[in-house]
Protein backbone atom coordinates (compact mmCIF):
# COMPACT_ATOMS: atom_id res chain seq x y z
CA UNK A 1 0.00 0.00 0.00
CA UNK A 2 0.92 3.85 0.41
CA UNK A 3 0.62 3.84 -3.35
CA UNK A 4 -0.12 8.13 -4.46
CA UNK A 5 -4.19 8.37 -5.03
CA UNK A 6 -4.99 10.48 -8.21
CA UNK A 7 -8.28 11.10 -6.01
CA UNK A 8 -9.03 14.62 -5.26
CA UNK A 9 -9.91 13.55 -1.44
CA UNK A 10 -7.26 13.13 1.27
CA UNK A 11 -8.99 11.11 3.52
CA UNK A 12 -11.96 9.07 2.51
CA UNK A 13 -13.45 6.10 1.18
CA UNK A 14 -13.63 5.82 -3.21
CA UNK A 15 -15.70 3.19 -4.40
CA UNK A 16 -14.62 2.26 -8.00
CA UNK A 17 -15.28 -0.14 -10.76
CA UNK A 18 -18.89 0.33 -10.65
CA UNK A 19 -20.58 -0.93 -13.76
CA UNK A 20 -21.66 2.03 -15.71
CA UNK A 21 -24.81 3.70 -14.77
CA UNK A 22 -25.18 1.98 -11.40
CA UNK A 23 -22.84 4.81 -9.18
CA UNK A 24 -26.50 6.15 -8.44
CA UNK A 25 -27.99 3.00 -7.54
CA UNK A 26 -25.14 1.87 -5.30
CA UNK A 27 -25.35 6.41 -3.72
CA UNK A 28 -29.11 5.46 -2.98
CA UNK A 29 -28.63 1.99 -1.53
CA UNK A 30 -25.63 3.49 0.67
CA UNK A 31 -28.35 5.33 2.06
CA UNK A 32 -25.94 8.04 3.77
CA UNK A 33 -26.97 10.79 6.20
CA UNK A 34 -26.71 14.24 4.73
CA UNK A 35 -23.16 15.59 5.31
CA UNK A 36 -20.82 19.00 4.21
CA UNK A 37 -18.02 16.87 3.05
CA UNK A 38 -17.20 16.50 -0.40
CA UNK A 39 -18.41 14.00 -2.57
CA UNK A 40 -17.98 13.17 -6.17
CA UNK A 41 -19.84 10.66 -8.72
CA UNK A 42 -17.92 9.97 -11.84
CA UNK A 43 -20.05 8.64 -14.66
CA UNK A 44 -19.00 6.56 -18.03
CA UNK A 45 -15.51 6.97 -16.97
CA UNK A 46 -12.77 4.48 -19.13
CA UNK A 47 -12.08 1.58 -17.69
CA UNK A 48 -9.66 -1.01 -18.92
CA UNK A 49 -11.25 -3.48 -16.86
CA UNK A 50 -14.73 -2.91 -17.69
CA UNK A 51 -14.88 -0.42 -20.80
CA UNK A 52 -16.74 2.30 -19.15
CA UNK A 53 -17.14 2.43 -15.28
CA UNK A 54 -18.46 4.56 -13.07
CA UNK A 55 -17.01 5.94 -9.21
CA UNK A 56 -18.05 7.18 -6.28
CA UNK A 57 -15.83 9.24 -4.04
CA UNK A 58 -16.26 10.36 -0.32
CA UNK A 59 -14.52 12.56 1.74
CA UNK A 60 -13.75 12.26 5.88
CA UNK A 61 -16.27 9.23 5.30
CA UNK A 62 -14.76 5.86 6.04
CA UNK A 63 -17.01 2.68 5.25
CA UNK A 64 -15.79 -0.78 6.12
CA UNK A 65 -15.56 -3.39 3.78
CA UNK A 66 -18.25 -5.42 5.54
CA UNK A 67 -20.82 -2.93 5.25
CA UNK A 68 -19.58 -2.10 1.45
CA UNK A 69 -20.10 -5.54 0.46
CA UNK A 70 -23.84 -5.19 0.86
CA UNK A 71 -22.86 -3.05 -2.77
CA UNK A 72 -21.52 -6.81 -4.01
CA UNK A 73 -25.42 -7.19 -4.73
CA UNK A 74 -25.68 -4.74 -7.16
CA UNK A 75 -21.91 -4.01 -8.40
CA UNK A 76 -20.00 -6.93 -8.00
CA UNK A 77 -16.78 -5.22 -9.80
CA UNK A 78 -17.16 -2.78 -7.10
CA UNK A 79 -13.60 -1.94 -5.06
CA UNK A 80 -13.14 -0.11 -2.60
CA UNK A 81 -10.56 2.44 -1.29
CA UNK A 82 -9.69 3.38 1.83
CA UNK A 83 -7.43 6.92 1.25
CA UNK A 84 -5.11 8.89 4.04
CA UNK A 85 -3.70 11.71 4.04
CA UNK A 86 -3.85 11.25 0.46
CA UNK A 87 -2.49 7.46 0.11
CA UNK A 88 -4.32 4.35 -0.87
CA UNK A 89 -4.04 2.52 2.01
CA UNK A 90 -6.55 -0.60 1.51
CA UNK A 91 -7.94 -1.48 -2.00
CA UNK A 92 -10.30 -4.42 -1.93
CA UNK A 93 -12.90 -5.73 -3.95
CA UNK A 94 -16.23 -6.36 -2.58
CA UNK A 95 -17.50 -9.89 -2.49
CA UNK A 96 -20.64 -11.74 -2.04
CA UNK A 97 -22.27 -12.01 0.88
CA UNK A 98 -24.09 -15.10 2.07
CA UNK A 99 -26.89 -13.36 3.94
CA UNK A 100 -28.05 -9.91 4.21
CA UNK A 101 -29.85 -7.95 6.74
CA UNK A 102 -31.73 -5.15 7.30
CA UNK A 103 -31.16 -3.66 4.17
CA UNK A 104 -33.63 -5.23 1.57
CA UNK A 105 -37.24 -4.85 1.58
CA UNK A 106 -39.37 -8.24 1.68
CA UNK A 107 -41.54 -6.94 -1.66
CA UNK A 108 -44.64 -9.68 -0.30
CA UNK A 109 -46.70 -7.37 1.94
CA UNK A 110 -48.00 -11.20 3.60
CA UNK A 111 -44.27 -11.36 4.76
CA UNK A 112 -43.70 -11.26 8.56
CA UNK A 113 -41.37 -8.64 8.39
CA UNK A 114 -43.55 -5.98 6.81
CA UNK A 115 -46.53 -6.82 9.49
CA UNK A 116 -44.48 -6.83 13.29
CA UNK A 117 -41.61 -4.83 12.34
CA UNK A 118 -39.46 -7.89 11.56
CA UNK A 119 -35.74 -7.33 10.73
CA UNK A 120 -35.21 -8.87 7.33
CA UNK A 121 -32.99 -11.54 6.40
CA UNK A 122 -32.08 -12.43 2.78
CA UNK A 123 -29.78 -15.78 1.93
CA UNK A 124 -28.14 -14.54 -1.32
CA UNK A 125 -27.47 -17.22 -3.98
CA UNK A 126 -25.78 -16.42 -7.18
CA UNK A 127 -26.80 -18.28 -10.36
CA UNK A 128 -25.54 -16.21 -13.66
CA UNK A 129 -27.61 -13.26 -12.07
CA UNK A 130 -28.10 -12.29 -8.55
CA UNK A 131 -31.40 -14.04 -6.31
CA UNK A 132 -31.98 -13.45 -2.76
CA UNK A 133 -34.72 -15.14 -0.84
CA UNK A 134 -36.24 -13.81 2.06
CA UNK A 135 -35.43 -15.93 5.21
CA UNK A 136 -39.05 -15.91 6.63
CA UNK A 137 -41.78 -16.27 3.68
CA UNK A 138 -38.68 -17.94 1.66
CA UNK A 139 -39.99 -15.97 -1.63
CA UNK A 140 -37.21 -16.13 -4.70
CA UNK A 141 -36.51 -12.60 -6.00
CA UNK A 142 -34.13 -11.23 -8.67
CA UNK A 143 -32.04 -8.62 -7.04
CA UNK A 144 -33.15 -6.18 -9.39
CA UNK A 145 -36.46 -6.33 -8.09
CA UNK A 146 -36.26 -5.95 -5.21
CA UNK A 147 -35.46 -2.38 -2.73
CA UNK A 148 -31.93 -2.01 -0.88
CA UNK A 149 -31.51 0.72 1.55
CA UNK A 150 -28.43 -0.01 3.97
CA UNK B 1 -34.20 -31.07 14.97
CA UNK B 2 -34.95 -27.70 17.43
CA UNK B 3 -38.04 -26.75 15.22
CA UNK B 4 -40.18 -27.80 12.01
CA UNK B 5 -40.53 -25.14 10.33
CA UNK B 6 -40.10 -25.50 6.31
CA UNK B 7 -39.68 -28.38 4.65
CA UNK B 8 -36.48 -26.61 2.80
CA UNK B 9 -34.62 -27.50 6.30
CA UNK B 10 -35.17 -31.11 6.64
CA UNK B 11 -32.60 -33.48 4.74
CA UNK B 12 -33.36 -36.86 3.42
CA UNK B 13 -31.87 -38.11 6.83
CA UNK B 14 -34.25 -36.71 9.07
CA UNK B 15 -37.45 -37.42 7.04
CA UNK B 16 -36.66 -40.68 7.08
CA UNK B 17 -36.06 -40.67 10.38
CA UNK B 18 -39.48 -39.22 11.48
CA UNK B 19 -41.01 -41.56 9.43
CA UNK B 20 -39.38 -44.40 11.18
CA UNK B 21 -40.51 -43.01 14.29
CA UNK B 22 -44.29 -42.94 12.84
CA UNK B 23 -43.76 -46.51 11.71
CA UNK B 24 -43.14 -47.78 15.11
CA UNK B 25 -45.87 -45.38 16.87
CA UNK B 26 -48.45 -46.79 14.91
CA UNK B 27 -46.64 -50.34 15.07
CA UNK B 28 -46.77 -49.72 18.70
CA UNK B 29 -43.20 -50.81 19.25
CA UNK B 30 -42.48 -47.44 20.45
CA UNK B 31 -45.23 -45.25 22.75
CA UNK B 32 -43.52 -41.85 23.45
CA UNK B 33 -44.64 -40.97 26.96
CA UNK B 34 -45.77 -36.94 26.75
CA UNK B 35 -47.33 -36.95 30.41
CA UNK B 36 -46.52 -33.53 32.10
CA UNK B 37 -46.04 -31.61 28.82
CA UNK B 38 -48.21 -29.44 27.42
CA UNK B 39 -48.72 -28.05 23.78
CA UNK B 40 -49.34 -24.87 23.51
CA UNK B 41 -51.97 -25.04 19.93
CA UNK B 42 -51.98 -21.36 18.64
CA UNK B 43 -54.37 -20.91 15.00
CA UNK B 44 -54.21 -17.53 14.23
CA UNK B 45 -56.50 -18.79 11.32
CA UNK B 46 -59.37 -21.30 10.95
CA UNK B 47 -58.56 -25.20 10.91
CA UNK B 48 -60.40 -27.99 12.05
CA UNK B 49 -58.71 -31.20 11.24
CA UNK B 50 -54.77 -30.07 11.45
CA UNK B 51 -55.98 -28.48 14.62
CA UNK B 52 -57.96 -31.78 15.80
CA UNK B 53 -54.91 -33.79 14.32
CA UNK B 54 -52.20 -32.27 16.92
CA UNK B 55 -54.73 -32.21 19.91
CA UNK B 56 -54.91 -35.76 19.19
CA UNK B 57 -51.72 -36.37 18.65
CA UNK B 58 -50.51 -35.11 21.95
CA UNK B 59 -53.51 -36.94 23.94
CA UNK B 60 -52.97 -39.83 22.64
CA UNK B 61 -49.35 -39.81 24.37
CA UNK B 62 -50.93 -38.68 27.60
CA UNK B 63 -49.92 -35.13 26.85
CA UNK B 64 -52.04 -32.07 27.30
CA UNK B 65 -52.87 -29.10 25.10
CA UNK B 66 -54.17 -25.40 25.35
CA UNK B 67 -56.10 -23.65 22.28
CA UNK B 68 -55.71 -20.41 20.99
CA UNK B 69 -58.23 -20.27 17.86
CA UNK B 70 -58.79 -16.80 16.15
CA UNK B 71 -56.86 -13.64 17.29
CA UNK B 72 -60.50 -12.37 19.02
CA UNK B 73 -59.25 -14.21 22.72
CA UNK B 74 -55.41 -12.48 22.35
CA UNK B 75 -53.96 -9.38 23.47
CA UNK B 76 -53.15 -8.39 20.15
CA UNK B 77 -56.08 -6.66 19.89
CA UNK B 78 -55.27 -4.76 23.10
CA UNK B 79 -51.82 -3.35 20.73
CA UNK B 80 -49.36 -6.44 22.51
CA UNK B 81 -46.58 -7.46 19.45
CA UNK B 82 -46.61 -10.94 18.63
CA UNK B 83 -43.12 -11.39 20.03
CA UNK B 84 -44.87 -10.40 23.53
CA UNK B 85 -47.83 -13.06 23.19
CA UNK B 86 -45.38 -15.49 21.94
CA UNK B 87 -42.75 -15.14 24.55
CA UNK B 88 -45.57 -14.83 27.13
CA UNK B 89 -47.12 -18.03 26.18
CA UNK B 90 -44.16 -19.77 25.65
CA UNK B 91 -43.54 -19.40 29.82
CA UNK B 92 -46.59 -21.36 30.44
CA UNK B 93 -45.89 -24.52 27.91
CA UNK B 94 -43.39 -26.67 26.63
CA UNK B 95 -44.51 -26.60 22.38
CA UNK B 96 -45.81 -24.14 20.37
CA UNK B 97 -47.89 -25.33 17.17
CA UNK B 98 -49.19 -22.20 14.96
CA UNK B 99 -51.05 -21.27 12.11
CA UNK B 100 -51.12 -17.77 10.88
CA UNK B 101 -52.11 -16.44 7.47
CA UNK B 102 -48.41 -14.09 8.13
CA UNK B 103 -45.97 -15.75 5.86
CA UNK B 104 -42.78 -16.47 7.45
CA UNK B 105 -44.37 -16.07 11.14
CA UNK B 106 -43.48 -19.69 12.17
CA UNK B 107 -39.77 -18.80 12.13
CA UNK B 108 -39.83 -15.64 13.47
CA UNK B 109 -41.76 -17.43 16.30
CA UNK B 110 -38.67 -19.62 16.61
CA UNK B 111 -36.37 -17.05 16.70
CA UNK B 112 -38.02 -15.55 19.83
CA UNK B 113 -39.11 -18.30 21.84
CA UNK B 114 -36.54 -21.01 23.89
CA UNK B 115 -39.07 -23.98 23.42
CA UNK B 116 -39.86 -25.90 19.73
CA UNK B 117 -41.75 -24.31 17.46
CA UNK B 118 -44.11 -26.63 14.72
CA UNK B 119 -45.27 -24.86 11.67
CA UNK B 120 -49.14 -25.94 11.74
CA UNK B 121 -49.38 -23.55 7.88
CA UNK B 122 -48.17 -19.55 7.57
CA UNK B 123 -50.26 -18.41 4.63
CA UNK B 124 -49.32 -19.58 1.13
CA UNK B 125 -45.69 -20.60 2.24
CA UNK B 126 -44.98 -24.12 4.26
CA UNK B 127 -46.98 -26.47 5.69
CA UNK B 128 -44.40 -29.10 6.76
CA UNK B 129 -45.84 -31.81 8.96
CA UNK B 130 -49.00 -31.86 6.15
CA UNK B 131 -45.93 -32.89 3.92
CA UNK B 132 -44.83 -34.96 5.68
CA UNK B 133 -47.88 -37.29 7.07
CA UNK B 134 -47.86 -37.11 2.90
CA UNK B 135 -45.03 -38.58 2.66
CA UNK B 136 -45.63 -41.15 5.58
CA UNK B 137 -48.94 -42.08 3.49
CA UNK B 138 -46.99 -42.47 -0.07
CA UNK B 139 -43.66 -44.87 1.53
CA UNK B 140 -46.88 -46.89 3.61
CA UNK B 141 -48.41 -47.33 0.22
CA UNK B 142 -45.48 -47.81 -2.04
CA UNK B 143 -42.89 -49.25 0.35
CA UNK B 144 -40.62 -46.57 -0.90
CA UNK B 145 -40.23 -42.97 -1.33
CA UNK B 146 -37.44 -43.27 -4.28
CA UNK B 147 -38.01 -43.09 -8.06
CA UNK B 148 -41.69 -42.58 -8.27
CA UNK B 149 -44.29 -41.18 -10.77
CA UNK B 150 -46.44 -38.18 -8.52
CA UNK B 151 -49.78 -36.66 -10.51
CA UNK B 152 -50.62 -33.88 -8.92
CA UNK B 153 -53.78 -31.97 -9.62
CA UNK B 154 -56.05 -28.66 -8.85
CA UNK B 155 -54.67 -25.62 -7.52
CA UNK B 156 -50.98 -26.06 -8.04
CA UNK B 157 -50.44 -22.17 -8.06
CA UNK B 158 -51.64 -21.34 -4.66
CA UNK B 159 -51.75 -24.33 -2.45
CA UNK B 160 -48.87 -24.51 -0.09
CA UNK B 161 -49.01 -28.47 0.16
CA UNK B 162 -48.38 -29.40 -3.64
CA UNK B 163 -45.55 -27.00 -3.11
CA UNK B 164 -43.87 -28.67 0.14
CA UNK B 165 -44.86 -32.14 -1.01
CA UNK B 166 -43.43 -31.48 -4.44
CA UNK B 167 -40.05 -30.33 -2.84
CA UNK B 168 -39.39 -32.89 -0.81
CA UNK B 169 -40.44 -35.51 -3.13
CA UNK B 170 -37.77 -34.06 -5.41
CA UNK B 171 -35.29 -35.35 -2.95
CA UNK B 172 -36.34 -39.10 -3.31
CA UNK B 173 -36.35 -38.28 -7.69
CA UNK B 174 -39.57 -38.39 -8.19
CA UNK B 175 -41.30 -37.76 -11.89
CA UNK B 176 -44.34 -35.52 -11.85
CA UNK B 177 -47.51 -34.63 -13.77
CA UNK B 178 -49.48 -31.87 -13.41
CA UNK B 179 -52.99 -31.56 -13.90
CA UNK B 180 -53.91 -27.98 -13.53
CA UNK B 181 -56.00 -24.43 -15.62
CA UNK B 182 -53.52 -22.70 -16.78
CA UNK B 183 -53.71 -19.71 -14.39
CA UNK B 184 -53.40 -21.96 -11.53
CA UNK B 185 -50.43 -23.95 -12.71
CA UNK B 186 -47.09 -24.68 -10.59
CA UNK B 187 -45.36 -21.46 -9.82
CA UNK B 188 -42.30 -21.17 -12.27
CA UNK B 189 -40.00 -20.95 -8.75
CA UNK B 190 -41.00 -24.93 -8.19
CA UNK B 191 -40.53 -25.72 -11.48
CA UNK B 192 -37.19 -24.19 -11.38
CA UNK B 193 -36.02 -25.94 -8.58
CA UNK B 194 -36.94 -28.92 -10.24
CA UNK B 195 -34.97 -28.34 -13.35
CA UNK B 196 -31.98 -27.35 -10.81
CA UNK B 197 -32.24 -30.87 -9.25
CA UNK B 198 -33.07 -32.70 -13.12
CA UNK B 199 -35.89 -34.12 -12.30
CA UNK B 200 -38.91 -34.76 -15.30
CA UNK B 201 -41.98 -32.98 -14.77
CA UNK B 202 -44.64 -32.48 -17.15
CA UNK B 203 -47.38 -30.21 -17.67
CA UNK B 204 -51.10 -31.45 -18.28
CA UNK B 205 -54.51 -29.40 -18.27
CA UNK B 206 -56.78 -30.25 -16.13
CA UNK B 207 -58.41 -33.20 -17.54
CA UNK B 208 -56.90 -36.14 -15.27
CA UNK B 209 -56.85 -38.45 -18.60
CA UNK B 210 -53.10 -39.42 -18.58
CA UNK B 211 -52.79 -41.32 -14.77
CA UNK B 212 -52.47 -45.10 -16.15
CA UNK B 213 -48.63 -44.72 -15.10
CA UNK B 214 -48.94 -42.86 -11.93
CA UNK B 215 -48.18 -44.35 -8.30
CA UNK B 216 -49.62 -41.39 -6.62
CA UNK B 217 -52.45 -38.95 -8.12
CA UNK B 218 -52.75 -36.00 -5.56
CA UNK B 219 -55.69 -34.33 -5.79
CA UNK B 220 -55.97 -30.98 -4.20
CA UNK B 221 -59.71 -28.46 -4.20
CA UNK B 222 -59.77 -25.30 -6.38
CA UNK B 223 -61.38 -22.54 -5.02
CA UNK B 224 -63.85 -20.70 -6.39
CA UNK B 225 -62.85 -17.63 -5.66
CA UNK B 226 -59.57 -17.82 -7.32
CA UNK B 227 -61.76 -17.47 -10.93
CA UNK B 228 -62.27 -14.43 -12.76
CA UNK B 229 -66.07 -15.29 -13.37
CA UNK B 230 -68.53 -17.98 -11.82
CA UNK B 231 -68.76 -19.61 -15.40
CA UNK B 232 -65.09 -20.24 -15.82
CA UNK B 233 -65.36 -21.71 -12.60
CA UNK B 234 -68.10 -24.27 -13.59
CA UNK B 235 -66.12 -24.69 -16.70
CA UNK B 236 -63.27 -26.24 -15.02
CA UNK B 237 -64.94 -27.89 -12.49
CA UNK B 238 -66.68 -30.12 -15.15
CA UNK B 239 -63.67 -31.39 -16.69
CA UNK B 240 -61.99 -31.69 -13.12
CA UNK B 241 -63.48 -34.58 -11.15
CA UNK B 242 -61.99 -37.49 -10.86
CA UNK B 243 -64.82 -40.72 -11.07
CA UNK B 244 -64.79 -43.83 -10.98
CA UNK B 245 -64.54 -45.03 -14.32
CA UNK B 246 -61.38 -43.11 -15.04
CA UNK B 247 -59.82 -45.40 -13.01
CA UNK B 248 -60.00 -48.51 -15.27
CA UNK B 249 -56.48 -48.54 -16.28
CA UNK B 250 -54.43 -47.40 -13.29
CA UNK B 251 -51.39 -49.30 -11.62
CA UNK B 252 -52.65 -51.42 -9.49
CA UNK B 253 -50.62 -50.02 -6.61
CA UNK B 254 -52.23 -46.21 -7.56
CA UNK B 255 -53.05 -44.45 -4.54
CA UNK B 256 -55.61 -41.22 -4.56
CA UNK B 257 -54.37 -39.00 -1.72
CA UNK B 258 -56.14 -35.79 -0.93
CA UNK B 259 -55.24 -33.25 1.83
CA UNK B 260 -59.09 -32.74 2.30
CA UNK B 261 -61.49 -30.78 2.85
CA UNK B 262 -62.97 -32.35 -0.52
CA UNK B 263 -65.48 -30.61 -2.26
CA UNK B 264 -66.36 -32.42 -5.69
CA UNK B 265 -63.32 -33.16 -6.92
CA UNK B 266 -63.33 -36.49 -6.22
CA UNK B 267 -66.67 -38.22 -6.43
CA UNK B 268 -67.52 -40.26 -4.16
CA UNK B 269 -68.09 -43.44 -6.24
CA UNK B 270 -64.29 -43.37 -6.06
CA UNK B 271 -64.24 -43.84 -1.80
CA UNK B 272 -65.03 -47.62 -1.82
CA UNK B 273 -62.16 -48.20 -4.44
CA UNK B 274 -58.89 -50.03 -3.05
CA UNK B 275 -57.31 -46.61 -4.62
CA UNK B 276 -58.78 -44.64 -2.37
CA UNK B 277 -56.38 -43.76 0.29
CA UNK B 278 -57.73 -40.11 1.94
CA UNK B 279 -59.48 -40.76 5.12
CA UNK B 280 -56.15 -43.60 6.09
CA UNK B 281 -54.25 -40.34 5.07
CA UNK B 282 -55.64 -38.37 7.41
CA UNK B 283 -55.14 -41.07 10.46
CA UNK B 284 -51.69 -40.88 9.19
CA UNK B 285 -51.48 -36.98 10.03
CA UNK B 286 -51.77 -38.32 13.76
CA UNK B 287 -49.18 -40.71 13.44
CA UNK B 288 -46.66 -38.42 11.81
CA UNK B 289 -47.37 -35.41 14.42
CA UNK B 290 -46.53 -37.55 17.26
CA UNK B 291 -43.73 -39.10 15.51
CA UNK B 292 -42.91 -35.34 15.63
CA UNK B 293 -44.22 -34.14 18.58
CA UNK B 294 -41.56 -36.54 20.73
CA UNK B 295 -38.81 -36.03 18.74
CA UNK B 296 -38.80 -32.61 19.38
CA UNK B 297 -39.89 -32.86 23.26
CA UNK B 298 -37.27 -35.49 23.35
CA UNK B 299 -39.69 -38.71 24.12
CA UNK B 300 -38.58 -41.28 21.96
Amino acid sequence: MGKKAINPIKNGTVIDHIPAGKAKNVWEMLNLPSSEEKMFLGKNLRSKKLGKKDMLMFENLELSLKQLNVIALIASSATISIIKNGEITSKDQVTLPELVEKVITCPNPKCITNEEGVVTKFDVEENGDVEVRCCYCEKKYSINNVEIKM
Amino acid sequence: MKNLISMRDLTKEEILYLMEVAVKIENGEIMPDMQRKLAALLFFEPSTRTMFSFDTAMKRMNGDTIIMSGTGNTSTKKGETFADTLQTIAQYTDLIIMRSPTEGSARFAAEVVDIPVVNAGDGANQHPTQALLDLYSIIKTQGTLENLKIGMAGDLKFGRTVHSLTQAMALFGAEFKFFSPGFLSMPQNIKDFLDDKGIIFKECDENMDKIDDLDILYVTRIQKERFASPEDYEKVKGSYILTRDMLNKVKNNMKVMHPLPRVDEIHIDVDDTKYAYYFPQAKNGVYMRQAIISTLLGGV
